[in-house]
């Protein structure tokens, strides 16, 4: 590879941001200014630096987290560095929605437009802010606000996320994992310290004063305000929220951590994924795989090393479970990881986190730091003689990154556009090598699975979608929150707990990529073979409320809205069918009957292409809620009292 | 492409096409059963010399058992499969992603596209006029070649040619995502600013005509171009010793373009600038 860069040099803030992570170039091969003797006979960099290919997403981080964006000098440093060829790189840095590559003001505040947020007046939210900082996009002072897709706040919709850009407070390196067996050998990712603010729930004022001054604005509740059964002796995977300090191993000691690793070691690997296979934990991600029989696949392929790959990239509008686990618990995905690391054979295990998560990401980088100081990830973990590490990896604002393999992509510093399965990640996966991927709610149920025995677990719940789930509820409910419930509860139960409101016009099970369901339909029991037997799914975990003061077809058009901006671009059926489904939604957004039939036969024509030629989930589900609103909800059927459902 | 190969001799596996028992090597696609079975599927982004990237979808076909079709182009043909080619549902697939690449793209230089919009009945119009293009102008930034990339339907080969698969230079990369997503130089800068080393590999991939020989790019536009009046000659390119095939476009006397065969088994149809390019000096004389 003969690698050309431009005349760009990155200014001084620049090339401190990347240094900071990779360490100073110690040769001009690699972008140093000075040259040592040995330079002039010894062509460094090529394969050694190549191998650090999965620096990229963190190196574009470190960059954008100093300045705000990424110039041509910063991008051609890091390729110098990473020996990346810039056009590689661009197409990368373009990909995220985080990360911008023209100038742009060191602040930006992210508006939520997404479902929850549209439901409680985010229409209004940004109409006002308009007034207050100007268009969308405009650099009032130095500061610019966007829309953004859900921020996974939605308990407390409309939501917003002020970024600064800036001098890390704490520059402090953490020493390089040392049992690193992948291709990434040193450069340790620095600890960011950002002054960064949420807001929600928002409004104009609150938003404009944290745009304004975010080291000013008020905190944020703890994670237990999003939990309203919190404290409940009945609790499971909640238990510890709001009762545990997360940023203590010792209390979370005790409060029963550990002691399911302890179990673990006590029957070692495969007896492990024996009582998970036994007490039936299904993915809990959305395709409700079984968690043993892809643990068992990853443990018995020749092909090493294992990797483990936490799924944390939670980015499904109306999803927010795992950053209130993540924000309430952290140690328990630390154990969570180490249970499933040590049951696959894996030695080296990888967090990937949404990057619009900043508390979540700060409390488990605690954590594991401190984890790894007590001994309880390293090279002995608990002095059992098992080596093990996580490394934690931010996301930069890309939905498609929830994908497995568009995940393994973003790590190894590639676009993050899905793989074609076959191969499955077992066998290729992370580096090419057997994977073992995971979300954090299914790995937080490896803990009471060993505490309790597998038989106890498959006791909670139904006999096929077994043990206890966790359900983001949101919209127009009187609690928002996450609520955990054995698995077999109806829909209506976990209504009435979260405040069912006056008049329901439907429910979205599932997300954007789910269903909805009417409100006479309301007794549908919450597992995934109930749901799949009334036509829809269980995805997430995603419950969104809609009441009768929301117009349906601006949610639908929300939904293609979020899909158009969020299809990685690789096939054609969502490139572009995406963009015609949303065309054909606005067309018909106040239409009903004769005049939208065209319409919404051009809708299911596409959308059934989309369903069947897509290459990932994404294509494959795009068109699922507005179908379900068709048929279900006959969202544009006429206004015939025939139609009870209108 | 045949599907037998000559050597070394692999283990064949048996499934059914289109309900006959087929036999192909190991490791073959459907599409390779389906060429040495004389079935036509029509094909965008795949390339004989290149992995597709299985980015067009217009190759699908139906697996028994599979909850969504199967891109004959990429998958591997398992033992005891039950493949159907022609079904409604592949055909359904075909024809609407034929629509939203003709409705969004200009096909009209792409081979076969206006036959297969035909066969499978496709209506580009019927999104309306307002629906969202490429519209892009065409990118003229040096002498030798010419991206038009409202032809472009991003099937990634350029970039794959330009990149790992050929020639490591790494010039160019898909940019931004979804619709907005282009095949892009760093920072959008001029093929003469990058690493571009105009092989013109990727010219020689393209399946659309959206990356074009500046000399055929002009005559296009002036309307002189006229593909049934060119004769080819193939050659041994003159300016090294490694003895690539050549093989010169020649319209009114004049070496329009040059190309190289793709089963050359040494150059797989890859050249480098002076083969490509350098076909001036020949018809000084
Ligand atoms: S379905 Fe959409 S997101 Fe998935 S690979 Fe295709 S374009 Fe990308
Ligand atoms: S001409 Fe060669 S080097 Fe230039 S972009 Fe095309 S393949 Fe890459
Ligand atoms: S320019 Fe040609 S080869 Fe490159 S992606 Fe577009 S259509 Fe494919
Ligand atoms: S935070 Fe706005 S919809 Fe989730
Ligand atoms: S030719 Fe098979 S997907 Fe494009």
């Amino acid at each position: 590879m003969d690698l050309h860069f431009g005349d760009g040099k990155p200014t001084d803030q620049e090339r401190a941001a990347v240094d900071a992570l990779l360490g100073p170039a110690s040769s001009p091969w690699e972008g140093a200014d000075d040259r040592s003797e040995t330079d002039l006979r010894w062509a460094r960099g090529g394969r050694d630096a190549r191998e650090r290919r999965d620096q990229l997403l963190p190196g574009l981080h470190a960059i954008n987290d100093r300045v705000g964006w990424i110039s041509e000098g910063a991008l051609d440093y890091l390729c110098r560095r990473l020996t990346i060829p810039p056009a590689d790189a661009y197409g990368v840095a373009t990909f995220y929605a985080m990360f911008a590559v023209a100038p742009r003001p060191a602040r930006v505040v992210h508006v939520c437009t997404d479902l929850a947020c549209a439901v409680r007046g985010s229409a209004a939210l940004c109409a006002d802010l308009e007034e207050r900082l100007g268009a969308a996009g405009a650099t009032e002072g130095d500061v610019t606000w966007q829309q953004s897709p859900c921020l996974g706040l939605c308990e407390r919709a409309p939501a917003a996320l002020v970024l600064q850009a800036g001098e890390p407070a704490s520059a402090a390196g953490r020493a390089p994992s040392p049992l690193h067996s992948g291709p990434r050998k040193a450069a340790a990712e620095v600890v960011r310290r950002r002054t960064s603010a949420v807001v929600a729930p928002a409004t104009a004022g609150t938003v404009a004063s944290a745009a304004t001054a975010p080291e000013a604005a008020p905190g944020e509740p703890p994670a237990a305000m999003a939990v309203p059964q919190a404290g409940r002796p009945d609790l499971t995977l909640l238990k510890r929220v709001g009762v545990v300090d997360p940023a203590s191993l010792d209390d979370y000691r005790a409060h029963g951590g550990y002691a399911a690793l302890r179990r673990a070691f006590g029957i070692g690997p495969a007896e492990v994924i024996r009582e998970v296979t036994e007490a039936g934990l299904l993915g809990r991600g959305g395709a409700a795989f079984p968690t043993g029989r892809k643990w068992q696949a990853t443990a018995s392929q020749p092909d090493h090393p294992h990797y483990l790959v936490c799924n944390a990239d939670e980015s499904e509008p109306g999803t927010f479970k795992d950053r209130v686990v993540m924000e309430g618990d952290p140690y328990a995905l630390v154990e969570s990881m180490t249970i499933a690391g040590y049951a696959v054979g894996a030695h080296q295990g990888y967090l990937y986190i949404r990057g619009e998560y900043p508390r979540a990401v700060a409390r488990l980088e605690h954590a594991i730091a401190q984890a790894r100081s007590r001994g309880f990830l390293g090279e002995n973990v608990l002095g059992h003689g098992y080596a093990f590490d996580i490394e934690l990896r931010r996301g930069a604002g890309a939905y498609i990154c929830g994908e497995e393999t568009a995940l393994f992509n973003s790590i190894e510093g590639y676009r993050g556009e899905p793989r074609s399965k076959p191969p499955f990640p077992v066998e290729k996966g992370l580096f090419g090598k057997p994977t073992a991927a995971n979300n954090v709610e299914t790995l937080i149920n490896v803990l009471p699975v060993l505490t309790m025995g597998a038989e106890a677990y498959a006791a909670v719940g139904t006999g096929t979608s077994t043990g206890p789930k966790l359900f983001c509820v949101s919209g127009s409910v009187r609690r928002p929150g996450v609520y955990e419930l054995p698995f077999g509860a109806a829909l209506d139960e976990l209504l009435e707990l979260a405040g069912r409101p006056e008049s329901i016009r439907a429910v979205l099970l599932g997300g954007a990529a789910g269903g909805f369901v009417r409100p006479d339909e309301t007794d549908i029991p919450l597992t995934f073979e109930g749901t799949r037997a009334a036509g829809t799914t269980l995805g997430s975990g995603v419950v969104l409320v809609i009441d009768d003061s929301v117009e349906l077809p601006r949610i639908l058009l929300r939904i293609a809205e979020f899909f158009r901006d969020e299809s990685c671009g690789q096939c054609v059926p969502c490139r572009i069918g995406t963009v015609r489904q949303e065309e054909a939604l606005h067309r018909i957004l106040d239409r009903r009957g004769a005049e939208a039939a065209d319409d919404v036969a051009l809708l299911r024509e596409v959308g059934s292409a989309m369903k069947d030629a897509s290459i990932c989930g994404l294509g494959q589900t795009a068109w699922n809620a507005v179908e379900s609103a068709i048929d279900r909800l006959g969202v544009y059927a006429a206004a015939d009292p025939e139609r009870s459902t209108t | 492409m045949t599907a037998v190969p000559l050597q070394p001799p692999r283990r064949l596996i048996e499934f059914t096409l289109d309900g006959r028992e087929t036999r192909v090597p190991e490791g073959s696609t459907i599409l390779d059963a389906c060429r040495a079975a004389g079935k036509d599927v029509p094909t965008l982004c795949e390339g004989d010399t290149l992995t597709p990237k299985n980015a067009c979808r217009v190759c699908v076909v139906e697996v028994a058992g599979a909850r969504t079709l199967a891109p004959a182009c990429s998958r591997r043909a398992e033992a005891g499969m039950d493949v159907r080619t022609d079904t409604r549902r592949a055909r359904h697939s075909r024809k609407i992603v034929l629509e939203l690449l003709a409705s969004s793209t200009d096909l009209s230089t792409t081979p076969r596209a206006a036959e297969w919009i035909k066969e499978y009945q496709a209506e580009p119009g019927r999104f309306g006029a307002g629906a969202a293009r490429l519209n892009e102008a065409p990118k003229i930034d040096n002498d030798l070649y010419v991206r038009d990339y409202d032809k472009c339907i991003q099937c990634y080969k350029c970039v794959d040619a330009c990149g790992e698969q050929w020639q490591n230079s790494f010039a160019i990369s898909v940019a931004g995502r979804g619709f907005d997503a282009r095949i892009s130089t760093e920072h959008d800068a001029p093929l003469t600013d990058s690493a571009c080393v105009f092989c013109g590999n990727c010219i020689e991939v393209c399946p659309t005509g959206a990356l074009s020989f500046k000399s055929e790019f002009d005559m296009r536009d002036a309307g002189t171009w006229n593909e049934s009046a060119q004769t080819e000659t193939t050659t041994v390119c003159a300016y090294c010793g490694v003895g690539c095939n050549l093989t010169l476009h020649v319209q009114e006397n004049e070496i329009v373009k040059v190309t190289s065969p793709h089963d050359n088994p040494v150059t797989h149809g890859n050249l480098c600038i002076k083969g490509r390019f350098g076909f001036q000096h020949v018809q000084q004389h």
